[in-house]
């Protein structure tokens, strides 16, 4: 019998029972909830006079509707101008102290985007099962866990039973291999993943990132891959557990101390595919063919190269991908044949699930020390993922760097990703931005986006334009 | 939730891939509290000119008078044709909850998000996946006829077109019995509740981490 995935192992300690319609009975270690797509699940338990389950897998934070300006924080939650935004925060509140859950509210040093929040507690741990109702969730499976989002109704579901109803995905292997060239970063690797099996390349199945470039990269960069497994159509991400997810574990608040911590470790040390299991699907890519990656439409799969050009409807066969290409062309303001780098940026965003740890702002900080962004940027933002993340920044003295550059410092929250607070892009506005989706609409009504790294977005601040970070910083060639 | 039984009903076009449930409903509208009300701004930046916000009244708005659903040919549209990869994106239910309240109740496209779909079982919508080619032809049918309409019946998993092809589509065991009878998973998780219960005593000895907190 062949051996197992990791998915599979973690699928079979999860399994309670097999329903007669034949769906899974998974068992739900931690359940991460925010402000957006709770509120119906809390007034479905109402109504039905149910309690949750087992409160104390229940952890939440605002992060979505919070405001990033200062200005606005200083109040709490009484400084939320906007009322729609405050109500829902509000209503967060409300719900946890009426049903007992532990939340880590607005201006608490450990508030932040719920997927930086999980791991940076120890909250989120290897094989877990975790779930949130934001799709983002898959970040936490760099942990080596089955981590992924669900519905509002789910939500309600785990609230109430501490279970969800499922049916097995497949297992599909994404292995990269080799050294990365300079001022290429998890982030680029992800966009290039997503660049060749496209935006439904993993529907269906749990990726599992693999091979030699995936283990040398940190736990935030293993992050940064798997929060975008579901740009590439899986709801899953994941990555095996290695010395790396020990280190990166070990004497967080919520991490297990002594002879738990020793018991945990050997079970984690177990989380790791069988070198006889078998994939559904297997993907390679090589390193070295990745460079730097910027998004030129509206879908994350339609990226390219710092080097490239923007492509144009001929360059696809099928008649459904060459519309896509003619409408996002026409959305993005670009023409065919126009270089990557003469595309002018309007604004810049450092920020998001996908990239707002620490790491990120010393990747982004590196690039624009001692040097101010273009004159014809109309505002470049730095929003932190958490109040650690953003403590930490400050002891490095990272926000001086940025300010001093001309960029602004803000405070946690999902802030321009999807726009739900007040920083936006305005309509025809390009950005240069670190976060996850590009759709029409995303960042602010008619705002045009470009997913890209912190570096690169830090770079494309300086010029004021997309520009290759090695160009800038030491690594150059 | 609903239950969908059978329905016949006018099938409206969005003629495009990877369809993204920003597109299906925008942001600003998630910070509602409630479920409901969501149908006005389905497809919010396509169906109108302005942008839109929560809580407006929007029979005032300008429409985009180039989007399908604003023609007057599929006013009053319950079933819709999709392309590959529809809803897309994040796993906000927010979606079939806007679906469903400007009217759609089944939606027919080669294939779908998984989150997305999953979501609409909940709601009382019925996604339908088809092989591209049926779905190609569907769409041929539907602009050469106006007040094109397809029968759907679940218990039977068929389609019927005006000309009398009928076409079977697949649906698993446990979501057809549940929104043929408009059932609540939780109450249904909820009869499993000793085997929850047995699990976590089993779990609690094997991974003790997992429910003693140390912060």
């Amino acid at each position: 019998m062949a051996g197992k995935t990791l998915y599979d192992k973690l699928w079979d300690d999860h399994l309670v029972a097999i329903t007669d319609d034949g769906d899974a009975l998974l068992y739900i270690d931690r359940h991460l909830v925010h402000e957006v797509t709770s509120p119906q699940a809390f007034e479905g338990l109402r109504l039905a006079s149910r309690r949750p389950w087992r409160i104390d897998a229940n952890l939440a934070t605002p992060d979505h509707n919070v405001p990033s300006s200062v200005e606005e924080r200083v109040a709490g939650v009484d400084g939320i101008v906007d009322p729609v935004s405050k109500l829902q925060v509000v209503t967060l509140d409300d719900n946890c102290e009426e049903f007992g859950i532990e939340e880590f509210k607005i201006n608490d040093a450990r508030q932040g985007i719920v997927h930086v929040v999980g791991p940076e507690q120890g909250a989120t741990l290897p094989g877990m099962t975790v779930v949130c109702g934001d799709s983002h969730t898959a970040t936490h499976g760099a942990l080596g866990a089955i981590a992924h989002g669900i519905g509002t109704s789910e939500v309600e579901h785990v609230l109430a039973t501490q279970c969800l109803r499922q049916r097995k995905m497949k297992n599909m292997l994404v292995n990269v291999d080799g050294e990365l060239r300079p001022g290429v970063t998890a982030k680029d690797i992800v966009l290039a993943v997503i660049g060749k099996i496209g935006t439904a390349g993993g529907n269906g199945c749990a990726i599992e990132f693999g091979g030699s470039t995936i283990r040398k990269l940190s736990m935030e960069g293993r992050m940064t891959i798997c929060n975008m497994a579901i740009e590439a159509g899986a709801r899953v991400g994941m990555v095996a557990v290695d010395e790396t997810t020990l280190k990166y574990v070990e004497g967080r608040p919520y991490a297990p101390t002594g002879e738990n911590w020793e018991k945990a470790v050997a079970y984690w040390k177990t989380l790791r595919s069988d070198d006889d299991a078998v994939f559904d699907k297997v993907v390679e890519l090589d390193a070295q063919d990745i460079l730097p990656q910027v998004t030129w439409g509206t879908s994350p799969e339609m990226v390219a190269s710092i080097d490239d050009t923007v492509p144009g409807p001929d360059d696809f066969a099928e008649p459904v991908r060459k519309a896509a290409c003619e409408r996002a062309l026409q959305y993005m303001g670009l023409k065919a044949g126009q270089r990557i780098r003469d595309i002018q940026l309007d604004r810049i965003f450092i920020g998001s699930c996908t990239n707002s740890r620490i790491e990120d702002l010393r990747a982004a900080a590196d690039v624009v020390k001692g040097r101010k962004i273009a004159s014809s940027i109309k505002e470049a933002l730095v929003v932190p993922g958490s109040g650690l993340v953003k403590r930490q920044a400050e002891a490095e003295g990272l926000d001086k760097i940025f300010i001093e550059a001309g960029m602004k410092w803000r405070e946690p929250s999902c802030s321009m990703c999807l726009a739900m607070n007040s920083d936006k892009l305005g309509a025809g506005e390009h950005c240069a931005s670190t976060s996850n989706r590009n759709f029409e609409g995303r960042q602010g009504f008619g705002g045009r986006t470009h997913l890209v790294s912190p570096a690169m977005a830090a770079a494309a601040a300086v010029a004021g334009h997309f520009v290759d970070v090695n160009e800038l910083v030491g690594g150059a060639q | 939730m609903k239950p969908f039984t059978q329905m016949k009903g006018l099938v409206a076009p969005m003629d495009r891939a990877n369809v993204d449930t920003d597109m299906i409903i925008p942001k600003q509208f998630l910070k509602s509290i409630k479920r409901s009300g969501f149908g006005p701004n389905l497809f919010d930046e396509l169906r109108y000119l302005d942008e839109g916000q929560p809580g407006q009244d929007c029979s005032n708005r300008p429409l985009n008078k180039d989007f399908p659903l604003n023609f007057p040919r599929y006013q009053g549209a319950s079933v819709l044709l999709a392309r590959e990869n529809f809803g897309c994106g994040s796993s906000r239910e927010h979606a079939p909850w806007a679906l469903e309240d400007y009217g759609f109740r089944c939606i027919i496209a080669p294939s779908y998000a998984d989150i997305f779909f999953n979501n609409c079982f909940k709601n009382g919508v019925l996604p339908i996946a088809l092989d591209a080619d049926i779905v190609d032809r569907l769409f041929q049918e539907m602009y050469a006829s106006e007040g094109y309409q397809l029968e759907i019946d679940l218990e039977a998993q068929i389609i019927t077109t005006p000309s009398g092809e009928v076409i079977a589509f697949e649906v698993e065991s446990g979501r057809k019995h549940c929104l043929l009878n408009g059932l609540d998973d939780i109450g249904i998780t909820l009869q499993q509740a000793d085997a929850i219960r047995a699990y976590e005593e089993k779990r609690r000895k094997e991974a003790p981490w997992l429910f003693s907190r140390s912060a």
